[in-house]
């Protein structure tokens, strides 16, 4: 008997292939995009863990400073337990020198795992990679499983030979606790530091956290828009199937069983939607992953490699949302036929009209929701209550669409004298409740198209300028050591107007990794820095080593205006807009900085010149001096450098935010597909009355234009306010910056354009399946109607 | 003498193309030298490292007694492993230095371990005057080694030890070259068993002053054991007439064995015995670290009228180092009383 009722329910399916159709790919598609962002984030958190496993071992405290392989042994005499670490740029590579010897245990180049030790620790030396970099070099190449992309590990003193960097020591981790009696850190070395190593996440990890999170909201809300699709279908579907279910019932099926087989065919359905999902959710993945990867090794020097893996992470979670999804929208649909009395009338209900009531509900729900994104947006804090208070700003304008439609149809309605032009308004007024999951889904996507648009507009407005203003010198040098970087010094005194040293040491600055630079005192930094605030006189105090200059990131984080000293000490003078770098970042005057890092000698100059020589210039240096790659870089070089690094950045977003659009466009088909084979009833006294099909099927491809429209004008606010929320309270917490919002109409009418277009489309078929309907099937209306 | 641990540190560390066998020449296949018979050992140059030879120790035992009677052992080593016959400077000296520490009470042993390049000044050993090092482990003192500190510290335990000689030097085998094996195998063997120690044991509940005697071994080689020799038992006795035992036996795969000592009288004068001349023989074993290891043995040296027993003060002595094996102080019972040092490889 149970299975003949699941085969009576099923059998809905083969009548209304639609139907189905709607639910799985609506189903699919919100597996596909949420998974594939989790595909994403699996795979750039996977290759963060393979790195923060080799060395940095995460949670160990590292000793920083001026540091060389004097002090490392001097501390290492004095019982600390410390492995020394180098690291440097190599063949495009972060080459990170350890000493298995002392390296903590279980780090990933363990010397036994190699087959000849030997060749690892003595000259040349071995290097050693993961299994899919490529590089050129004259060296012995070990590859490991364990050695993430874009990085390559060697034995301390092969990396000191390979970088260039004789003695050099970058840091020291601090491998177990200390032994009985060991000396004070200060007594060793009074400059040096011991920096906590973190909550055992890799720095890259804690950096890159924003971004992932970033990525999962765009996920979640292209899968919200999915399961609206879901939601409607499984509405119809059920409440098209309550004569079945109603004689089912009759025939003794008990009600228990009939709920029992509608969620075994849930299930069924949800298994098979989220199985294509998470196969499409891997080609999305795969095809943006390139992207996602340009953009952390660009913005945060992560490396992760260009292949997603297949993650039991990611695939489960596409699962366990296809399936929650599918339970989310199946709901209400369920409680209705749980609380349907048995001899009812099995009257399909979607074409009753829903009561004034419901709307009034859902737009109070819609307030209160708005209400509770303000009261976020003054008294949160942190990036997660950055996305709640925008979750609740776009689903409370959503539930505020089916009154504030309802609403103005209503008011159009009133001026409209024609009786044909009043059934119009009076028909789409009733159309909306049907129509409304579809239209919010097509509000949100909008919304967040122009939120986001405008987002990375503005974004790029101000680097622009803001790159204009930070990269004042002409040509930037960088030697190759320090003898040579004298030489170039002395070289181009005469044939430059001024050259400025650029020195920087990494540091730790209440526990997170910042850059402090020494800057020389000169008109290039006066008039150019990009300063959001400052003290009077800001230049003269900082040249005279009175305080620092600190980036907006290290402002926000750190809660310090200018006034204010660091927990390290110094004073702020001033703050200075840094985009695109997720460290702090610490500026002093040149002195300053000599005097406190006395090792560092400058090998990165600025290189003021008349621009129109710059070109000559750069081919001179690159003739006289044997620079290495990247040697000399002019302006405009970097300028597109980083440009690109930024579309890249923005790339992702981008493409979630179309396939969003896309997926409105689809909920708007579906649902006025599905709607229109229940109009009949509607459309056939007007038929009889003289209204020819043709006529009518105009007036239904114009009303889903004007809802469309209605719709497109009302998600501008909204988009806006999403704009300034991702710009003001989001951007600030996940990147530590604030950007000014700028507006672009051309591109918001572009949109609307295509909204419009979009719902002409998906109107199209449904209207030109009127106007070809036979006579015959409008006439049956009257002879079946129940 | 403690030719197995360094042959398993080189184990663990896969240094490539370890010659087997006695190669009979001046030199190895790979360039280091060998031990030759004849040859003289020389103070206070032969203090110090050999770093032509393959593998090197100075070993330091020293059994201890504190106010209230309760007895102490304590050991000091420092490996030093060649991956080329060259001293070499910086990161790229080929050499590669161990050290271990261990403090035994009659319940407990604690165990620490540290690992160092040579070149860079982390661990070493100069001759005038002596030191040895490895981090801040440290035995230094004149160039004749006759007065030595001791130090060595670890998160849980630490020592700070006086040693003063009161006997001369002994060369073990023949005038300091010692054979190992049946082959030919040879190494380079001088132990000063004669130190007086005074000094301070810090154990997790506080210091305790101690007194008590010490013995040191150096030794060097190029050369690993035979390929049949599967393990190593070697025993420091300091016996109450003032005697001193050294008695190694090395098992071979076939159940055989190779043995030999040196008898060393109250004055320093050695006597070395040869295969067979003493006889080492399990009497029980203990489960230590998921493995049987006989804690006590019956030691006869018949030409001698030696038959003792020998007893671990602690079972589980048990160096739980990157390379396992088990040492600790024993205590002597039978012909002769006394106490000393076991140390057992190749269980497993």
């Amino acid at each position: 008997m149970k299975r003949r009722a699941l085969v009576a329910l099923l059998s809905h399916w083969k009548r209304h292939p639609l139907q189905a159709f709607a639910l799985i790919a609506g189903l699919a598609l919100a597996t596909a995009l949420w998974s594939g962002v989790q595909a994403i984030n699996a795979e750039a958190r996977a290759s963060y863990d393979r790195a923060a496993d080799v060395v940095g071992a995460p949670g160990l405290d590292r000793i920083e400073g001026p540091l060389d392989q004097q002090t490392y042994v001097a501390l290492r005499r004095a019982g600390w337990p410390v492995s020394p670490v180098l690291e440097g740029d190599w063949q495009g590579l972060r080459l990170i020198g350890v000493d298995p010897l002392t390296a903590p245990p279980g780090n990933a180049v363990a010397v036994g795992d190699l087959e000849d030790p030997s060749a690892f620790l003595r000259p040349p030396g071995a290097v050693v990679v993961g299994p899919d970099t490529r590089i050129e070099a004259e060296v012995r190449l070990l590859r490991s499983e364990d050695v993430p992309a874009g990085v390559a590990y060697a034995d301390i003193g092969i990396a000191q030979g390979l970088l260039g960097r004789p003695g050099a020591i970058s840091y020291l981790v601090l491998t177990g606790p200390l032994p009985r009696g060991a000396a004070e850190l200060g007594t060793v070395s009074p400059e040096l530091a011991r920096a906590p190593g973190g909550d055992g996440q890799s720095d890259v990890a804690r950096l890159t956290d924003s971004f992932h999170l970033n990525l999962t909201a765009f996920g979640l809300l292209s899968a919200a828009v999915g399961i609206f699709i879901v939601y409607s279908a499984i509405s119809l579907a059920f409440e098209q199937r309550r004569t079945v279910v109603r004689t089912l019932r009759a025939l003794g099926v008990p009600l228990r069983d009939i709920v029992g087989l509608l969620a075994v065919e849930l299930l069924g359905l949800a298994l098979i939607a989220g199985a294509i999902g998470i196969a499409l959710g891997y080609a999305i993945a795969a095809a943006l992953l390139p992207d996602v990867a340009a953009t952390l090794s660009g913005l945060y020097g992560a490396d992760v490699p260009g292949a997603i893996r297949l993650r039991p992470v990611w695939w489960l979670s596409g699962l366990g949302i296809a399936i929650l999804g599918t339970g989310l929208a199946a709901t209400g649909a369920v409680l209705r036929l749980l609380r349907m009395p048995i001899l009812e009338t099995a009257r399909p209900e979607a074409w009753r009209l829903r009561t004034q009531r419901t709307l009034r509900r859902m737009a109070v729900g819609g307030v209160l929701l708005l209400g509770l994104s303000a009261a976020l947006g003054v008294a949160g804090q942190g990036l997660i209550a950055g996305f709640a208070m925008l979750a609740s700003l776009l689903v409370g304008a959503a539930l505020l669409l089916p009154l504030i439609l309802d609403t103005i149809l209503g008011l159009a309605a009133h001026p409209a004298r024609a009786p044909l032009a009043r059934w119009f308004w009076a028909d789409g007024r009733q159309q909306v409740p049907g129509l409304s999951m579809a239209l919010m889904a097509l509000l949100l996507a909008m919304a967040a198209n122009i939120g986001v648009s405008t987002m990375v507009s503005s974004f790029r407005l101000t680097f622009t300028g803001w790159l204009d203003q930070r990269l004042a010198s002409e040509l930037y040098v960088r030697a190759q050591d320090a003898g040579q970087a004298q030489d170039l010094v002395a070289w181009l005194e005469p044939r430059a107007t001024a050259v400025l040293p650029i020195v920087s040491v990494e540091t730790r600055i209440a526990g997170l990794p910042a850059d402090i630079f020494g800057v020389a005192d000169h008109p290039t930094y006066r008039d150019n820095w990009p300063l959001l605030s400052a003290v009077p006189g800001v230049w003269d105090r900082v040249a005279e080593g009175e305080g620092v200059l600190i980036n907006e990131q290290l402002s926000r984080r750190l809660s310090l205006a200018p006034g204010d000293t660091l927990p390290e000490g110094e004073r702020v003078l001033g703050i200075y807009s840094d985009y695109g770098n997720p460290a702090g970042q610490l500026l002093v005057g040149l002195e300053t900085f000599r005097d406190r890092y006395p090792q560092v000698a400058a090998r990165q100059f600025g290189v003021r010149v008349p621009p129109e020589r710059a070109e000559a210039l750069a081919q001179e240096i690159t003739a006289t001096f044997a620079l290495g790659p990247d040697g000399v870089v002019d302006q405009a070089g970097i300028k597109a450098f980083s440009l690109r690094i930024f579309e890249r950045t923005f790339t992702v977003t981008r493409a979630l935010n179309v396939l969003t659009l896309a997926v409105a466009g689809f909920a708007i088909l579906m649902s006025l597909l599905t709607l229109a084979g229940m109009r009949l009833p509607q459309l056939a006294p007007l038929w009889a009355m003289g209204v020819t099909t043709g006529r009518l099927a105009r007036l239904e491809l114009l009303r889903a234009v004007a809802l469309a429209a209605v719709v497109a004008v009302l998600s501008l606010p909204l988009g806006l306010a999403l704009a300034w929320v991702l710009l003001a309270v989001v951007n600030v917490e996940a990147f530590g910056w604030r950007l000014p919002m700028y507006l672009f109409w051309p591109d918001y009418v572009e949109l609307w354009g295509w909204a419009l277009v979009a719902a002409a489309l998906a109107a199209a078929w449904p209207a030109l399946r009127m106007a070809r309907l036979q006579p015959g099937s409008l006439l049956r209306v009257f002879s079946q109607e129940r | 003498m403690r030719f197995l641990v360094m042959i398993c540190v080189m184990a663990a560390w896969p240094l490539g193309g370890l010659a087997q066998g006695f190669a009979g020449l001046g030199t190895d296949a790979e360039g280091f030298s060998v031990p030759r018979l004849g040859t003289e050992i020389v103070f206070p140059e032969d203090h110090g490292a050999h770093p032509e030879y393959r593998i090197e120790w100075w070993y330091l035992t020293s059994n201890l007694t504190g106010a209230d009677g309760i007895e102490y052992g304590v050991q000091w080593t420092l490996f030093r492993s060649a991956l080329a016959p060259e001293a070499g400077e910086g990161w790229s000296a080929p050499q590669i230095w161990m050290g271990h520490a261990a403090l035994t009470t009659p319940d407990r042993h604690f165990v620490a371990e540290r690992l160092a390049r040579g070149g860079i000044g982390q661990a070493g050993v100069e001759t005038a005057p002596f030191a040895a090092w490895i981090d801040e482990w440290r035995m230094a003192g004149t160039s004749d080694i006759s007065d030595l500190s001791l130090t060595a510290s670890a998160p849980d335990f630490a020592y700070d030890l006086d040693l003063v000689a009161e006997g001369p030097i002994v060369r073990h085998g023949e005038n300091g070259y010692s054979v190992k094996s049946s082959e030919g195998q040879a190494s380079y063997y001088y132990s000063q068993p004669f130190y007086r120690v005074e000094g301070t044991l810090n154990l997790p509940e506080g210091p305790v002053e101690v007194t008590g005697g010490a013995w040191l071994d150096r030794e060097w080689s190029s050369q690993p054991l035979s390929e049949n020799q599967s393990g190593w038992d070697w025993f420091s006795l300091v016996l109450d007439t003032g005697e001193r035992l050294m008695a190694f036996r090395l098992r071979e795969t076939d159940g055989g064995q190779f043995t030999s000592g040196t008898w060393i009288a109250p004055d320093g004068t050695a006597s070395a015995f040869g295969d067979g001349a003493l006889t080492a023989t399990p009497l029980s074993t203990t489960r230590v670290a998921g493995r049987d290891v006989p804690v006590q043995w019956q030691v006869e040296l018949p030409d001698r009228g030696l038959d003792v027993t020998v007893e671990a003060m602690n079972d589980q002595a048990w160096m739980e180092t990157s390379v396992p094996y088990w040492e600790g102080p024993v205590r002597v019972r039978g012909s002769h009383g006394g106490r000393g040092y076991l140390e057992m490889t190749g269980y497993e």
